[in-house]
């Protein structure tokens, strides 16, 4: 019946940006404007003695240079953390540092020039007098007590324990179950590296006395947000913060950086607009980084396969200063959703956020979730073998049912919907899962090392209600705001407080108001991105933006299509309660009378021209600020099988299948390529990707040639299949499909590696499985057997 | 990712260039994909570049009386689309970089720069390429297995430059072929192997191998020849003879890194010998 909604509808963005015409914030050419390069510590932890700038103030071209002591003496304010637990201790971050560098990479002093060429031979004419200090960048090394303390303010590196559950209650059913897997791992620091790197210009208009900043984000009105209350102090009605086409996020452009505090105040400060632009070597250590945890965990399992009890202990490495919603990641996003698919009648969880000399580490596409799923995924495949039981089988014996739903879990969270035996019925046939065993039980035979990985995932998406998640720490609440305004000639602007980097929600939500509203795709116009133009919105992350902002949208159509009834029904004197309104072709008639009909336009000009109900307000726009009733909770059962060369540790990804329950779909293609990619991000990090620091806190992996990003040929497309189970939790039925591939690709992967060295006797290596890893392992498996 | 300044020449002739570059005490620059990205990083400063890009008759693929001789100027992906030199060349020239990469890297740079991780150094070493430089007093010609001598060191002084590198021409009783484990992130060979054999039946009547990517430079695996040479190959020999490789490698001088550690590269030396011998040997 829908026109739009479930089909594969091209994204409308794709012409701009497969033809190079998508506008970034890089592309912005101001008049007069001057080019920043910032200096950048070498040492991970170091005293500033002083810092004599006199040669690159002297260089010609150089505009001026401004270390971390003008900043704080103007007042500037610290980068706040925007979610704060209980008993949490901060820090201040200041956006150039002050009295010590505290990781590489962080900023000492900034430089404008007429062009960036100067601005960056004027970076080498900075003198910083350093003193060196230890290092420390292991996140359960810093709590020790002879470790060197990254902040006075933060004792023992500790900034927060966050424990769910009651350990003792936990540990009792552990210790009377019969079997108990424990597992000591950790889960790496992984660097994101969005393809476009982050970039803000800011124009300060002395005469207004207004401040327009552009940056790459994804989230421009908590940006303008954080400005305002924490580090400019410009109020909200004196700063636009616009983030234009951003050229891809993952999670890392959703904080509050320096560089969005320190290009702002030399515009001001020099009255001129003033343009930053990261390289790719300074996104390396400036942007947020991902993951890095130390975790301890036991899984207690009955010899019929019932989970009895989980018990986890995570040291989470914050880096160098909490970033803006760091706390959470490691907190409510990760021990929430420890439960997995499955009914594990006791949980306990608890994570330490410490402080190290690195860069700091925030949320990255998942964030805390594939954390989570990876260590329950892990402990489970391991149950299966010291039970000698099919992975899927022993999955299925503690699946959550669907007439279970909603489901309490012991940890928080109520689930919505789901049908996990469905899913994997399904995943087991897009796989040939059964043809799958026999081909690695004959490869076996003939000597190979073939494995099968199996991951059931859950993800917590569309976060709400606001006043749950400010209750956990967040500084704001995660509604959502959606605005739909009709002109007078019938094309409609959406309003939207969510924010399109990637997502495609130019096509997606056109194609919902264009079923809710019965109007072509072509007449509609999203907007996001500008503070001016749309009202506070929460940006897009946590795949909110179809649940929470789509609903916002929806509701905002529902508002509009009952307006233009009352109008058409005064308009054809006939009751409002008569009135039908056609979604097929955005009509409107009475009930029984096709004739008596408006159309959509009709409705439009009427609404401007006042022909409407006397004690009705005049035009057709509508607004709605949705605050969800509950997290939506995509999941999923990824199956994919690899082999591992003997005599190298290398290894081929032969086959990846993955169904997907992220409820009801807008436009399938784009779901389909979140998938695929996402699934790509999860290999990243099963079999490549590692953010490596020596003892002395050098970032090891500071470029490509280091930091191993996958390419086409490291993944092969993965068979895709989807199951649709409605989620109560908005109208859409839509859960969320930015995450899900991320979550699951990594265990699913590092599963089936483990799988195909399980008959060399080997439990478990720690991810990245690196040929060398890997070799290492097949080593030592052989050495032991002999 | 701003270079400091630095002065530039365009070379139109050999000549030219060599003078150039003496005259400032430049470095050339040719593709520009190992200097550039250095020089990006502020990690080379070398003041004046003497550009050789476009000096004519230095690009491209001539064969003739058994050799086929390659403009140093000649890209990766010129190479890679090659189809009259032996196997192991664009099998390898393939496997450099990206589309981007290969069609602006040059073969004479990348052996000039001598990138112990880079391919071609190790597959010219095993076809027992002659690398013709040219310097002030003229040219001459330098053996692969005499041009690598060390870290980003080759035989060459900074008065010379790489004009062409001749190799075998393709030949039906003899096989080449390159076996390479990958850095994963780069893609540079953290072990790469070459292999030139020549075939009666299957009797190796001769054999040239070489090994990279963990040593300071290729090098020729003269063991792994001599345990080849006059044997019938079979996998039990083809391993055989790959095993010695352990006696062409001073171990003290393997390289280690985040990504493998020497350790590994030496175990991984006799199997990727043993694949570039049987692929080779596959060819013949």
């Amino acid at each position: 019946m829908s026109k739009y909604m479930g089909k594969a509808v091209k994204r409308v963005e794709d012409p701009r940006f497969i033809q190079g015409r998508g506008k970034y914030v890089a592309n912005l050419k101001l008049a007069n404007m001057g080019h920043a390069a910032i200096k950048r510590s070498p040492f991970a932890h170091a005293k500033i003695n002083g810092v004599d700038a006199s040669a690159a103030k002297a260089l010609d071209g150089v505009i001026a240079v401004y270390t971390g002591q003008d900043l704080q003496a103007a007042g500037v304010g610290s980068l706040p953390c925007g979610f704060n637990p209980p008993g949490i201790v901060t820090a201040p971050h200041m956006p150039l540092a002050v009295d010590k560098v505290r990781h590489v990479g962080d900023g000492v002093a900034v430089v404008i020039a007429n062009d960036i060429y100067t601005a960056y031979d004027a970076l080498d004419l900075i003198e910083v007098d350093y003193e060196p200090l230890p290092a420390v960048v292991d996140a359960k090394k810093a709590t020790a007590a002879d470790a060197p303390q990254v902040h006075d303010e933060i004792p023992n590196n500790t900034s927060f324990h966050w424990p769910l559950g009651e350990s003792d209650t936990v540990m009792g059913a552990m210790n009377e179950s019969d079997h108990v897997v424990e597992l000591d791992f950790i889960n790496q620091r992984l660097i994101p590296n969005a393809m476009e790197p982050r970039a803000c210009v800011a124009e300060w208009n002395a005469f207004t006395e207004e401040m327009t900043v552009w940056t790459s984000s994804q989230n421009p009105h908590l940006i303008r947000l954080l400005m305002s209350m924490a580090t400019l102090g410009i109020p909200e009605n004196r700063l636009r913060v616009i983030s234009p086409d951003v050229g891809g996020g993952f999670g890392s452009k959703i904080f509050h950086y320096p560089e969005e505090v320190i290009v702002p105040w030399c515009s001001k400060q020099l009255g001129q607009p003033v343009k930053w632009v990261s390289t790719r070597s300074e996104a390396f250590v400036t942007d947020a980084h991902g993951r890095d945890h130390v975790t301890t965990a036991k899984l207690g399992v009955n010899n019929d396969g019932t989970f009895t009890a989980l018990h986890v202990q995570t040291w989470a490495n914050m880096g160098a200063y909490l970033s803006t919603f760091a706390p959470m990641i490691p907190t409510a996003l990760y021990i929430t959703l420890f439960s997995g698919l499955y009914k594990i009648p006791h949980i306990f969880g608890e994570s330490w956020g410490t402080m190290t000399n690195t860069v700091p580490v925030d949320a990255y596409r998942g964030a805390g979730r594939p954390e989570a799923s990876y260590l329950l995924e892990r402990l489970i495949d391991i149950a299966a073998r010291d039970l000698n039981m099919d992975p899927i089988e022993l999955r299925r014996k503690n699946f959550i049912q669907p007439d279970e739903f909603p489901y309490q879990t012991p940890v928080a969270m109520v689930y919505d919907s789901g049908d996990y035996d469905q899913l994997f019925d399904k995943a087991m046939e897009v796989s040939g899962y059964n043809e799958m065993i026999e081909e690695r039980d004959r490869a076996r035979q003939e000597g190979r090392l073939v494995g099968i990985g199996v991951s059931g995932c859950i993800e917590a998406s569309g976060a709400g209600p606001s006043k749950v998640v400010t209750s956990l720490g967040a500084g704001v609440g995660l509604w959502e705001h959606g605005l739909v305004r009709v002109h007078p000639t019938g094309k409609i602007s959406v309003l939207t407080g969510t924010h399109a980097h990637g997502q495609g929600h130019e096509t997606t939500f056109a194609q919902l108001v264009a079923d809710e509203l019965g109007v072509p795709m072509d007449d509609i116009e999203i907007v996001h991105g500008d503070t001016s133009k749309t009202p506070f919105g929460l940006g897009t992350y946590a795949s909110r933006s179809a649940a929470v902002g789509g609903t916002a949208i929806m509701k905002s159509c529902e508002k509009i299509r009952e307006k233009m009834k009352a109008i058409a029904a005064y308009q054809l004197e006939a009751a409002v309660e008569d009135m039908v309104y056609d979604q097929e072709n955005g009509t409107i008639h009475v009930q029984g009378s096709p004739d008596r009909s408006k159309t959509f336009v009709d409705i439009s000009v009427a609404a401007l021209m006042g022909h409407i109900p006397d004690d009705m307000e005049p035009s057709l726009e509508e607004a709605t600020f949705f605050d969800p009733p509950n997290f939506t909770f995509p999941n999923s059962a990824h199956i994919a099988m690899v082999e591992v060369d003997k005599e190298s540790g290398e290894i081929s990804l032969l086959k990846y299948a993955a169904v997907d329950d992220v409820g009801n779909v807008i436009n399938p293609m784009i779901v389909e390529g979140q998938l695929q990619g996402g699934i790509v991000q999860g290999v990243g990090q099963a079999l490549l990707e590692h953010g490596i620091y020596d003892e002395d806190g050098q970032l090891l992996t500071g470029t490509f040639l280091d930091y191993a990003m996958p390419r086409a040929d490291d993944v092969p497309m993965s068979a895709l299949g989807r199951i649709e189970i409605p989620s109560p939790s908005n109208p859409l039925g839509v859960k969320g499909a930015g995450e899900m591939g991320t979550i699951a690709g990594t265990p699913t992967v590092a599963n089936a590696v483990m799988d195909a060295l399980h008959p060399l006797g080997v439990r478990h290596v720690d991810i990245p499985h690196t040929a060398a890893a890997i070799h290492g392992a097949i080593q030592s498996a052989s050495v032991s057997a002999d | 990712m701003y270079p400091p300044k630095f002065d530039y020449y365009r070379a139109g002739s050999v000549e030219e260039a060599l003078a150039l570059r003496k005259q400032h005490d430049g470095k050339f620059l040719a593709g520009g994909h190992s200097l550039i990205p250095v020089m990006k990083l502020r990690l080379s400063d070398p003041g004046v570049l003497v550009d050789i890009g476009r000096i004519d008759g230095l690009k491209g693929i001539s064969a003739a009386n058994g050799s086929a001789k390659i403009g140093a100027l000649t890209t990766h992906a010129m190479v890679e689309a090659a189809d009259n030199l032996p196997d192991i060349l664009p099998e390898a020239a393939g496997w450099i970089g990206d589309p981007m990469v290969r069609n602006r890297g040059t073969v004479g740079g990348n052996i000039a720069h001598a990138d112990p991780a880079s391919d071609l150094p190790t597959v010219f070493t095993a076809l027992q390429a002659k690398i013709h430089v040219a310097g002030e007093g003229g040219s001459r010609v330098v053996e692969a297995s005499n041009f690598f001598t060390g870290l980003f060191e080759t035989a060459m002084s900074d008065d010379e430059m790489v004009t062409a590198v001749e190799v075998p021409s393709k030949d039906n009783h003899t096989g080449t072929a390159y076996a390479k484990l990958f850095n994963p992130a780069s893609r540079y060979a953290i072990v790469g192997a070459g292999a030139m054999l020549t075939m009666q039946g299957n009797q190796c009547t001769a054999a040239s191998v070489s090994i990279g990517g963990l040593l300071p430079n290729a090098i020729r695996c003269p063991s792994v020849e001599a345990a080849l040479f006059g044997q019938t190959l079979n996998e039990e020999t083809i391993a055989a003879a790959a095993a010695a490789v352990a006696n062409d490698i001073v171990a003290d001088d393997v390289m280690g890194d985040i990504h493998a550690s020497a350790e590994y590269r030496q175990r991984m030396a006799p199997v990727f010998v043993k694949r570039a011998i049987a692929a080779a040997a596959a060819r013949a």
